[in-house]
Parts: structure tokens; C-alpha cells; sequence
């Protein structure tokens, strides 16, 4: 029984399963960030090559596919020979940029990353698209444990970079690192935040991106993104909130977040984009633990659950790891 | 009999049936080192290690990482006990250190990983990931226009991995003419023999299906293993090279060729001497 009313009326339901860009409305951006940065430094670096799992043009690396087509290597729907074949790459000399899903890398080809890369200690560059929760298609795509496993590998250096900025500078900052590393890719169009704050990615460095005197929140990734925005929402509250953006979880700068976590007065809230089980936060609160720091502690972070099909904005607040989800909970806990 | 050490170095022209020979015995002494180790393999593989160190491949003794040598990967790192005992025959791993097997510190761990021995390309224990690293390997081979070889040694168990199948589909994809992969049809693994754990018969017909160059042959007849090897090598095809070889668990000593088979042969504490001697009756016979 439709009426020309209710048509009209109907609103045409969104989702973003199939998302490609992270990036908010009217949010300034950079297209596939890494592609590109990758382009310019296999220039320099003969070593350089990109190999994929069938998820090229969903990894920006046809960017590089492109520039360097004999320097590409298709290795198809085949992860594990991915990783191992990366392996035997690096083996010859050559560094091996890899590309495929957070889960792909993360939970099917765990034990080839594990025993090839990692354990042979291989000059490995593993980048991984949908990290976290960026895709609303269900558990199959939505890494919510990569940083927890990444992260218990001897020898794996883990990044989790926030925005289009940083990424251009974590490329070349993984090549110049000998060893494995696993980093989380943001792609498409990628926003771009860090270059307003005269930001400069350093492996293994926290950076504090602004005071304040009530909170202190520590994140990583895109939630450093939201970090920032909550914080300038909570200064019209007359809430002061600093952010510590820790875009290398492994080797965590216990240093920097020890030194920050121990000024007097301030909450300090862990918000990641990840399982509250075995990441950021629990690094962290380990790190203040052992460090013999006690301040009020809260974490922002995915539920240790399988996460819900859907659009990505909608989950984000479900979870509570969108800006406004976020402000709303710190609001509550001070 | 003396089991002590001979530490004479070889020379060039020694048979390669005396090569496989002492290989045997090394394994012998390391698994008496320890009362234990995968003998049966070790004994089974001997011939095609001897033909693949003093036969087939190109390498330096005293430079490991010599760019130009042929790589040869143990994917199945439990054959480790095997492997150390053509390495030390080649001369790349002293003698001296067969005693340390399986020992705290030593360079010889009872599972082959890359980082604790000379000659030792890979990480092996978990099975199916030799292949996948083979190929990467010839990639990167063929990107540095080298003339190296890669080798693989693998175990028919491994055929069960689908990792496997994926590194075999690759290189045939890449025409990877530069890696020679050799199969141990031993028919044992873990929980029985291998083709009625998963049937991977017919293999030569899946593999060449599969678009490679494919041999089978009886891997303890030095003769066909060496014929094998040079074909693999000469084939004009650009295709990566298969040689199946049929071996016997135990091979060289009787008694552990008759007893029941298993991927684990139990030696017990006095057998040790008794399989050297059943090897050396064997030598002289």
C-alpha cells in the first residue's frame, strides 16, 4: 500500500560495509597515501617490492603496481604463501612490501608471519587494510585482534598510524627500520589532521599533541583523530584534555607515557580501535603498573565480542568509539 | 666398534655411496648423542642429501651465504638430525659439534631453524612452509639474474598443507624454472601412513597438472636419484622441477628397516651401536 507520500518520504538507508575511505563529511583528505609515498621511496630503494594477496586496489598498492609493474608481485587468494614468499624474498635481498586485510595477515597467516618473517627475522613490511573495526561487513573483515597478536610476535615492530600525514612518513621510516614491521593502512581517501599540529613521526616516539589539566587520553590510529576533536568539544566544557598520540605500539615509548600518566590531577583514558583485550590499553596499563604510576584509569576500546554487521558510523557509536560516543563517556566518568 | 670421530677430510672423488654412507653414520652418532631423533627419515634421505651436496649443488664450505651457491631449504625441520649430517660431511658444519645435538647451546637444535646453523636456509617444525619461501626465493633469484638454484626438500605428509598447494600453483604461474623441489614419499607421518591419513595419490598426475616438470623415482637408488637430479637441472621447459622420490624409512640399517613403521622409530639405548654396526656390515657387504 504505498502512497506517493511515504515514498517520497523514505529515507534511502546507508551503510558503509563497503566503505573505502575512513574519512568523516567535508573532512580534508589525501588519496591512497601510502601508494604514493611507496612510489617515491622505491625510487631511491632498488630493494623495494610490492607483493599482494588479490587486494591491490584495496590496499593502494596498484599505485605502485602501476609505477613499477616488474617490481609488483601478484601472489593471488594465498596469504600464507604471501608471507612466506615475502620471506624468501627478503631472503635474496630484496624488502618486501605486503599487502592484504588486517584479518588476513593477522589471523590466517598468523604462523607464516610467525615462523618466516618474524622468527627468521626477515626484512618484512606487512601493511594492512580494515584494521580494527573500518568495515562493516562482520567479523570476516573487522580486525579487532590485530594489534593483540601483531604485538605478541618477538620481533615485530607494530604501527598504527592516525592519518594520511603520518602514514606518509611512517613508509619510509619502515624501510629504514631492519626487521619485520606490521602496519595498519588507512586508504582511499585518507584524512588528513597531524599536519595542523607540526607533527613529526618518529618509530617508537609518543607525541604529545596537546595539554590539558583534567584528562589525558593516549590513543593511537584514528582515535588520535577523535581524540583531537573531543578535546577541542570538551574545552568549551571548561574541560582540559590532553592527547598523547602513541602511534608505535611495539616498542611502546614506556618512557613518554610514564612521564605523562604521572603528572597529578588527570584521568588518563586509552582509547583504541581495537579488542580491550591485549592492546593499547592493556599495554599501557601494564607499563603504569610495572612503572609504579596509579592515576584514575578508563579505556576506550572494542568490546570482547563479535562485533556487528552494519554502517561503520553507526557501529562506531555502538561501540563507543566515535567522537561523540567518546565525549559522552569521558563526560560520565569525570 | 670406536665410535670416535674421524675427522679426515675427504677428497674429491669419493663415490656418492660413500658419502650417503657416512651421512648415515652421523645421524646414527647425533641420535645416540640424544637417545632419540627422526633416524628413520634421516636414514631414508641420505642418498638424496649426498647426491644434493656432492652431486647437484654448487656451494662453499667455508662461505655459507656464498651469493652464488644453490639455497637448499629443509622445509620439514624435523629431518634436522639428516640435514646436520650431510652438512657436517660437506664441511660447512665441523665435525666436532655432532656431539653437541640437541644439546643446551648447541648449533644443532633437534628442529632445523635458519638462525642457529650455518647452512640452514629456513625456519622448518611447522610443516608446509618450505615451498611458499621457495618460491620467493626464486623470484628474488631471478630479479638478481642469478644462476642459482632453490632447493626444497619436503615430506609427503606436507602434502596435506594447503599452503603447499598454493606454493605449487605460484611457481608454476611464475615459470620458476630455477627450483627444483624434492618430495620423501616415505609414507609415514604422524598419525600413520601418509596415504591413508589423506590420500595424495596420483601425484606425479596432480603435480603435472599442476604445470611442473615431474620425476618419480626410487629415492634410494643413487643411480636414479643422480639421473633425477640432472634432469631437473638440463629439462628446457620453463617450468619449476619435481622429483618424487620414493625412499625407505630406515634405510641401510636392516632391523630398523623391518621394525613397524612409524613417523617416529623408537632406538633403544643399546641399539644405537648395534645400527652402526648394522650400517657398517652393510658398507662392506
Amino acid at each position: 500500500m504505498s502512497t506517493a507520500a511515504n515514498t517520497t518520504a523514505k529515507p534511502r538507508l546507508k551503510t558503509s560495509a563497503m566503505i573505502a575511505s575512513i574519512a568523516a563529511e567535508g573532512q580534508r583528505t589525501k588519496p591512497a597515501p601510502f601508494g604514493h609515498a611507496l612510489v617515491e621511496l622505491a625510487k631511491q630503494r632498488n630493494e623495494i617490492v610490492g607483493m599482494t594477496a588479490d587486494l591491490a586496489k584495496y590496499t593502494d598498492l596498484h599505485i605502485f603496481a602501476q609505477a613499477y609493474p616488474d617490481r609488483f608481485y601478484q601472489m593471488g587468494m594465498a596469504e600464507q604463501l604471501l608471507m612466506g614468499a615475502a620471506s624468501g624474498m627478503a631472503h635474496e635481498g630484496m624488502m618486501p612490501f605486503v599487502t592484504t586485510y588486517a584479518v588476513f595477515a593477522s589471523r590466517r597467516a598468523y604462523d607464516f608471519v610467525h615462523q618466516t618473517v618474524a622468527e627468521e627475522n626477515r626484512n618484512v613490511k606487512i601493511a594492512c587494510a580494515l584494521p580494527g573495526l573500518t568495515s562493516g561487513y562482520g567479523p570476516s573483515h573487522q580486525a579487532a585482534e590485530d594489534l593483540a597478536l601483531f604485538r605478541a610476535m618477538p620481533n615485530m615492530v607494530v604501527i598504527d598510524p592516525c592519518d594520511a600525514h603520518e602514514i606518509e612518513q611512517v613508509v619510509p621510516a619502515m624501510a629504514a627500520h631492519n626487521g619485520p614491521v606490521y602496519m595498519r593502512l588507512l586508504r582511499g581517501n585518507v584524512p588528513l589532521v597531524l599536519d595542523e599540529y607540526d607533527y613529526k613521526f618518529e618509530l617508537g616516539k609518543a607525541k604529545l599533541l596537546r595539554d590539558g589539566a583534567e584528562v589525558l587520553v593516549i590513543s593511537s590510529g584514528i582515535m588520535t583523530m577523535r581524540a583531537l576533536e573531543l578535546a577541542q568539544r570538551l574545552e568549551t566544557d571548561k574541560v582540559g584534555v590532553a592527547v598523547l598520540h602513541v602511534p608505535t605500539i611495539k616498542p611502546l615509548d614506556t618512557e613518554t607515557i610514564l612521564r605523562e600518566a604521572a603528572r597529578t590531577g588527570r584521568m588518563v583514558v586509552v582509547a583504541e580501535n581495537h579488542t580491550v583485550i591485549g592492546g593499547l590499553g592493556e599495554a599501557v596499563a601494564g607499563t603504569l603498573l610495572r612503572g609504579g604510576v596509579a592515576p584514575v584509569f578508563r579505556q576506550i576500546g572494542l568490546p570482547d565480542e563479535f562485533l556487528k554487521a552494519g554502517a561503520l558510523p553507526t557501529l562506531h557509536d555502538l561501540y563507543g568509539i566515535s567522537t561523540d560516543a567518546m565525549a559522552a563517556s569521558i563526560k560520565g566518568w569525570l | 666398534m670406536d665410535t670416535a670421530l674421524d675427522t679426515t677430510p675427504l677428497g674429491h672423488n669419493v663415490p656418492l655411496a660413500e658419502r650417503a654412507y657416512r651421512i648415515r653414520r652421523n645421524a646414527l652418532l647425533m641420535g645416540e648423542v640424544q637417545g632419540q631423533g627422526y633416524i628413520g627419515q634421516a636414514l631414508d634421505i641420505a642418498d638424496v642429501l649426498a647426491v644434493s651436496y656432492f652431486h647437484a649443488m654448487k656451494y662453499r664450505p667455508e662461505d655459507p651465504h656464498w651469493e652464488e651457491r644453490d639455497r637448499f631449504l629443509l622445509s620439514n625441520g624435523h629431518y634436522a638430525i639428516a640435514l646436520y649430517a650431510a652438512l657436517i660431511e660437506a664441511g660447512i658444519v665441523p665435525a666436532e659439534e655432532l656431539e653437541t645435538y640437541g644439546s643446551d647451546d648447541s648449533r644443532l637444535p633437534m628442529s632445523g631453524m635458519a638462525s642457529y646453523t650455518p647452512g640452514m636456509e629456513m625456519s622448518g617444525g611447522s610443516l608446509g612452509l618450505g615451498l611458499s619461501i621457495a618460491v620467493g626465493i626464486g623470484l628474488g633469484l631471478k630479479r638478481k639474474n642469478s644462476a642459482s638454484r632453490v632447493y626444497t626438500l619436503f615430506s609427503d605428509g606436507e602434502l596435506d598443507e594447503g599452503s603447499v598447494w598454493e606454493a605449487i600453483m605460484s611457481a608454476a604461474h611464475y615459470k620458476l624454472d630455477n627450483m627444483i623441489a624434492i618430495v620423501d614419499v616415505n609414507n609415514q607421518q604422524a598419525d600413520g601412513p601418509s596415504t591413508q591419513v589423506m590420500a595424495f595419490e596420483p601425484l606425479v598426475d596432480k603435480l603435472e597438472a599442476f604445470g611442473w616438470f615431474v620425476q618419480r623415482v626410487d629415492g634410494n637408488d643413487m643411480d636414479a636419484v643422480v639421473a633425477a637430479f640432472d634432469a631437473a637441472k638440463s629439462h628446457p621447459e620453463a617450468k619449476p622441477r619435481m622429483i618424487v622420490c620414493d625412499t625407505k624409512m630406515g634405510k641401510g640399517v636392516p632391523f630398523l628397516e623391518a621394525r613397524e613403521k612409524n613417523h617416529f622409530i623408537r632406538v633403544d639405548a643399546h641399539e644405537w651401536q648395534l645400527a652402526l654396526d648394522a650400517l657398517d656390515a652393510g658398507r662392506t657387504a
